[in-house]
């Protein structure tokens, strides 16, 4: 019987809430896991304690997890993790450290699982378009994906114990460059909201953009609003050639749902759709649809959004 | 002078459907691409060498039909062409085997790929290729300056950075603002003549094997509502039966 190992998901230098999924995640394929959380300061593994399922809690200190390195996270963490299934997040991050990691034990990896039935593991293909299933055969590295696999309980009481380990860098950063605005990246945001061609300017996105501000998402864009519109970014793009994301809600404005953007977001927990067009191919994936403009409907989610925020 | 690798790979058209026939994908009526990504990656590569002088070599791996993306690829400008000859599905553990053994025949001392390819999305090829030779690598690069070594822009948390990376490395690309060059005829009639270097390897046994694929699961029918002011109802739906705000 081999571990299971989750690589606790780290965001603003904090353990995430997604590292509770990956141990439901873990469980499912047997075993208690082994959390492991990266860290330059080793209390900010505490927090892992509670979490229930675990085996026990390793806060690998190490000053190679101050910066992201994709050789130096893997060697630093290969270093302390026993032999068996790496459970890890399907950040960008993340999947280029289970690639890292599976690779430098010659092991296979699996990305963006979203289901396990013993030790079989499905992941959307072609972008969404299909799901594929596979099966294992020995240890692997699995990436799991975020808002599938409910958090596991509260109320553990894992023992959690510190261990040095050392990584060798291979990249240096010269510069961190800040975005401009406070805003999440799509990315990042567990709320999208989303504008399209629907939305007639570039300079409409400030509506989309009042409404992320209120309720704390980022702010996405079609394809055919990127290619549109110079002013809007490539790095804003979800779909087949921007960005897949999963968030748990996902508000779609004046998007009409080309194959290519529901490649990148159909798996969202909600979908919201708002078009002027009843026919839009979007409303076959919304879970809340609303046919209208988006100069109707825009005004009222945000005066009732602030409402309720206030 | 660098010698310089870039990874392509043979998708279907992101436009396509994708049919389920039985429990294995039918691909068999789809239009055939150079994986999105990938163009960048070969446009990158083709930048490598104008600043520091060197070859580039399109790599592939797939059967005889997988010729057409190294065609394309030697129509914009790449020097050299290879196929590594297998048609089995592979892991990510065969595969990275198989690609690494030939990119170390080939003397490689940089490797672009794309950030992912449009049919898996796992985006592990870059990374593990890396790994499996002891390299460098950055994923996700949205632009990449030549000055010596590589100096590489890629998101971080909170906005971007921007890395130098010492060779040998791997660099996945992303989009970016990286404008990709258009074949001209004389390169299309280069490529016509080319020839494909097709390198014959064992592929060790997978670990990992598909079992079926399947469609996604249809999502039940949602509400529908017309005018604007159902954006209050939907607000509060989404509070009160989502949990999502």
């Amino acid at each position: 019987m081999t571990e299971t190992i989750v690589i606790a998901e780290i965001a603003k230098g904090t353990i995430h809430s997604t590292t509770s999924e990956l141990v439901t995640a873990a469980l499912a394929l047997g075993g208690s896991p082994i959390i492991i959380v990266p860290c330059t300061d080793a209390s900010v593994a505490d927090a892992a304690a509670t979490i229930s399922g675990a085996s026990k809690v390793i806060a690998a200190k190490s000053e190679a997890f101050a910066h992201y390195d994709a050789a130096g996270w893997a060697s630093a963490i290969d270093a302390i993790a026993p032999v068996g299934t790496i459970i890890t997040a399907a950040t960008p991050q993340s999947k280029d450290l289970a690639a890292r990691l599976a690779a430098r034990r010659s092991l296979s990896v699996v990305q963006d699982v979203v289901a396990i039935d013993g030790n079989q593991l499905t992941s959307p293909v072609y972008s969404g378009k299909a799901m594929q299933t596979v099966a294992l055969s020995g240890p692997a590295v699995v990436s799991v994906r975020a808002n599938v696999f409910d958090a596991a309980a509260e109320g553990g009481s894992n023992e959690v114990s510190v261990v040095d380990t050392t990584g060798n860098m291979a990249t240096a950063v010269q510069e961190f460059m800040a975005r401009a605005s406070k805003r999440l990246d799509v990315a990042e945001a567990n709320v999208i909201i989303s504008g399209g061609r629907g939305m007639g300017s570039p300079d409409n996105f400030v509506h989309l953009e009042a409404i992320a501000d209120t309720i704390g998402a980022a702010v996405g864009a079609s394809r055919a609003a990127v290619d549109t519109w110079e002013a809007i970014p490539h790095s804003m793009q979800v779909g087949q050639t921007g960005k897949t994301v999963n968030p748990n809600l996902y508000i779609a404005v004046g998007i009409s749902g080309a194959i290519q953007h529901l490649a990148g977001m159909r798996s969202s927990k909600y979908i919201v759709a708002i078009n002027k067009d009843a026919d839009a191919p979007i409303f076959q994936h919304a879970d809340y649809g609303i046919v209208a403009t988006w100069e109707e409907a825009l005004p009222v989610l945000q005066s009732t959004l602030s409402g309720m925020m206030a | 002078m660098a010698n310089i690798v870039v990874l392509v790979k043979q998708v279907p058209d992101t436009n396509a459907k994708i049919v389920v026939s039985g429990d294995r994908v039918d691909l068999s009526a789809v239009k055939k691409v150079m994986s999105p990504y990938d163009e960048f990656a070969v446009e990158t590569a083709l930048q490598h060498r104008e600043a520091t002088g060197g070859e580039v070599t399109a790599l592939t791996l797939g059967g005889a039909g997988a010729d057409k993306v190294l065609k394309d690829a030697k129509a914009i400008g790449v020097d050299h062409i290879v196929r590594i000859d297998s048609e089995a599905e592979l892991d990510s553990n065969a595969l990275q085997t198989a690609i690494t053994s030939v990119l170390s025949e080939l003397g490689a001392e940089v490797i672009y790929c794309g950030k992912s390819a449009a049919d898996s999305g796992a985006g592990s090829t870059g990374p593990g290729i890396a790994e499996r030779l002891g390299w460098a690598s950055v994923s996700n690069v949205t632009s990449v300056a030549f000055d010596g070594g590589i100096t590489v822009v890629a998101p971080s948390e909170g906005g971007n950075a921007r890395i130098s990376v010492s060779m040998p490395a791997v660099i996945s690309c992303d989009k970016g603002n990286i404008k990709v060059r258009k074949p001209n005829v004389k390169g299309i009639m280069q490529a016509k003549k080319a020839k494909v270097d097709v390198k014959s390897i064992s592929v060790q046994a997978s670990s990992v094997a598909v079992v079926s694929h399947s469609m996604p699961p249809a999502k039940p029918a949602g509400k529908s509502y017309e005018g604007g002011a159902a954006a209050a109802e939907v607000a509060r739906l989404l509070r009160d039966e989502a949990n999502v705000i």
